[in-house]
């Protein structure tokens, strides 16, 4: 066979690399954000860019060591928040970022893995890779943008949908019950586990500083709001309505078993720290039950 | 020398061991696996070996997983390792497809059982061969080799090594249940006596490296993870800075090189081994386990006075196109048998090269044993008839 592809000429580096030097605006946390990518592609009102000012202002904080840090994302409307951060970022195949982000981490473990992704991504279709990371205590940490719905493909309900939600596929009202996921986390062995509504800005980034900086499998739920698809549907406002209306109903406390913190449509949500324990890693182990005993000189642990 | 992670000597092994020593003696030093019949061996193997050298064994939920995980540490800059068979390739079909698209060298061992489905897990099959072309959606390229013995499977995993990171690809190491369960002699060289290579890494600065730039052989330099570089990799499609690029152009450019950088160097990459081909009226074409048997009955056609020549396969993928098309061509060649357990599919590769210059005919074989020189010798017969 004779093939003949239609031209495709690659532009020269030099021009990549003028618009490139182009691309970066003059807010002083511009310098955490890849050049040339900005705008991002969230909805006004979407939660999603308050999360990733929180991550951004958690790498200034708790001074992060930018060459070190990785993060991997999966598939959904944060999923792209990995590709706007100016470190290494692996935007991964949908549900995957938890079992590529552990053979990131345990291939280097001086590195700072960190996985940002959504509800439906981390626990419909990556359901099963969250529970078995957790378990394993593999020292990463996982931050989702819990919106209640895939936003992405237009509002489907998912594992976290609550009951009575309207969304695309559930146009009567959600009849499956949702995952808690405060509760799962420390079901499945998560060494640290908290909850924060979009406002929380603090509380997330300090969240997620304590995350990053605790070795093992550290869990950080943020309830984002989706106005465009699981707020109108469920008549809840805009995107500053519902944000306001998670931080009002929130409830902070310290003392509520996980089992008692699932969400609902309306009402309250319980938010803080719910779990901050201390156990060994993977890696830990490993090189205890496996690299030691197998005579071989000891993988270095997270510095 | 020997070493830790080359043993050096002569072993006897099973084709599963060979395949994780030919790991080791790669240079992997993490592998992911979930166990299951018939390559569970060279997962056992590798948990065993891999402490041994400081390297990273870990078992995952599920084969996905697997696959993922495997080039999450690739990207960390290790030579990563999965090994499976049927079902389990089925599900790493989405991420070998990650693998390809983000240009990620690593190493998928299948040890082909009978299928479809749950199949015949301890029996052989040769039936994945199309489904390791094509198994992930969209266009890619891949490279499979198929290795017949334990001391192939062992030669042919540090190969696929090799081809990987030389390609930054993920390559395939195609064997089946009858070689990776057979045990017979291995010699592994002089740790100094093995090639071994290693992917290209950015010689620019962060500032000036553009991760998927158009080099010359079309394979970019991968930039390693906490190096500095932040890159950004992504499976959608991207532009030469590997940012998402939702666009005809953008995907334009980038299938089209990573097409062409395997397609560019497939001469380079196929290997046969060929036998009597110089007067060879037939010619038996297979690979693998079915190649042994085929082997046996070309040499006692050959004796009986037949004018019979054979091509192994040891390359499956890119396919030996163009030899089988200048054989089809001679006028002497009358006929291809391809000889492999299944219901056809390289003899498809083989009849579309030949261009209906000279017959293929399937030697097919639904799995579970491979053939007897006997049954394969009956094929052969008839087609001299």
């Amino acid at each position: 066979m004779k093939i003949r592809f239609i031209d495709a000429e690659a532009p020269p580096a030099s021009r990549i690399l003028e618009n490139l030097a182009a691309g970066h605006g003059d807010h002083p946390l511009d310098r955490y954000l890849k050049k040339g990518r900005i705008p991002h592609i969230w909805c006004s009102g979407c939660g999603n860019g308050i999360l990733l000012t929180a991550f951004v202002k958690a790498m200034e904080k708790g001074n992060f060591d930018t060459k070190k840090t990785v993060v991997v994302s999966g598939i959904g409307c944060i999923g792209r928040a990995a590709g706007y951060l100016d470190l290494d970022t692996y935007h991964t195949t949908h549900g995957r970022a938890i079992p590529f982000a552990t053979g990131l981490k345990l291939a280097n473990p001086k590195l700072n893995v960190v996985v940002i992704s959504g509800d439906g991504d981390l626990f419909a279709i990556g359901g099963n890779h969250f529970i078995h990371a957790a378990r394993r205590n593999v020292d990463i940490t996982l931050i989702c943008s819990n919106n209640f719905n895939y936003g992405m493909t237009g509002g489907q309900g998912g594992p976290t949908t609550p009951l009575e939600s309207k969304t695309t596929t559930t146009p009567y009202g959600c009849s499956e019950h949702p995952f808690n996921l405060v509760y799962l986390a420390k079901a499945s062995g998560a060494v640290y586990v908290a909850r924060w509504t979009a406002l929380h800005t603090h509380e997330l980034r300090d969240s997620i500083i304590h995350s990053v900086n605790k070795p093992g499998f550290c869990f950080v739920e943020a309830i984002t709001p989706c106005p465009t698809a699981h707020g109108r549907r469920n008549k809840l406002g805009d995107g500053l309505s519902m944000m306001k209306s998670y931080r009002d109903n929130s409830v902070l406390t310290t003392e509520l078993d996980p089992e008692d913190t699932a969400i609902g449509l309306k009402g309250k949500i319980a938010v803080g720290e719910f779990v901050n324990i201390d156990k060994p890693t993977f890696m830990d182990m490993y090189d205890e039950c496996a690299i030691c005993r197998a005579n071989a000189p000891k993988k270095s642990k997270k510095s | 020398m020997s070493s830790k992670a080359v043993r050096t000597g002569a072993h006897f092994m099973s084709g599963d061991e060979a395949c994780a020593e030919g790991g080791m003696a790669a240079g992997c030093s993490f592998f992911a696996g979930y166990p299951i019949t018939p390559a569970t061996e060279v997962a056992e193997r590798m948990s065993i070996r891999l402490p041994q050298v400081g390297g990273v064994y870990i078992q995952m939920e599920d084969e996905i997983a697997s696959m993922a995980a495997i080039i999450g540490a690739s990207c960390a800059g290790a030579k990563a390792m999965t090994s499976t068979s049927g079902p389990g390739f089925s599900l790493m079909m989405e991420n070998i497809g990650l693998a390809a698209m983000m240009e990620v060298p690593c190493v998928v061992v299948n040890i082909q059982r009978g299928g479809p489905s749950t199949g015949l897990p301890t029996l052989v099959g040769q039936q994945d061969v199309m489904q390791c072309r094509w198994g992930s959606h969209g266009d890619y390229e891949v490279i499979a080799l198929s290795p017949e013995s334990p001391q192939e499977a062992f030669e042919l995993t540090i190969e696929a090594f090799n081809l990987s990171e030389k390609y930054r690809t993920p390559v395939v190491l195609l064997s089946d249940e009858v070689v990776g369960h057979m045990t017979e002699k291995v010699i592994i060289p002089d740790s100094k006596k093995i090639k071994t290579l290693s992917r290209k890494l950015p010689k620019k600065k962060p500032e000036n490296f553009i991760p998927y730039a158009h080099e010359e052989d079309d394979v970019p330099p991968m930039a390693i993870a906490g190096e500095g570089y932040h890159v950004h990799a992504t499976g959608l499609t991207h532009d030469e800075l590997g940012y998402p690029a939702i666009n005809a152009d953008a995907q334009e450019r980038l299938v089209q090189r990573l097409i062409r950088k395997i397609r560019n160097h497939a001469e380079e990459i196929i290997r046969t081994e060929d036998a009597f081909l110089d007067d060879a009226e037939i010619i038996v074409v297979s690979y693998g386990c079915s190649a042994r048997a085929a082997r046996e009955v070309v040499e006692t056609a050959r004796a009986s006075g037949m004018k019979i020549g054979m091509i192994r396969l040891i390359t499956l993928w890119p396919f030996c196109e163009k030899k089988i098309a200048e054989l089809a061509a001679l006028e002497r060649v009358k006929k291809f048998v391809v000889c492999e357990i299944n219901a056809g599919q390289i003899a498809y590769e083989v009849e579309r090269c030949a261009g209906g210059k000279a017959e293929t005919i399937l030697a097919g074989f639904m799995g579970g044993r491979i053939f007897t020189p006997e049954e394969l010798y009956r094929v052969v017969r008839e087609a001299a008839e």
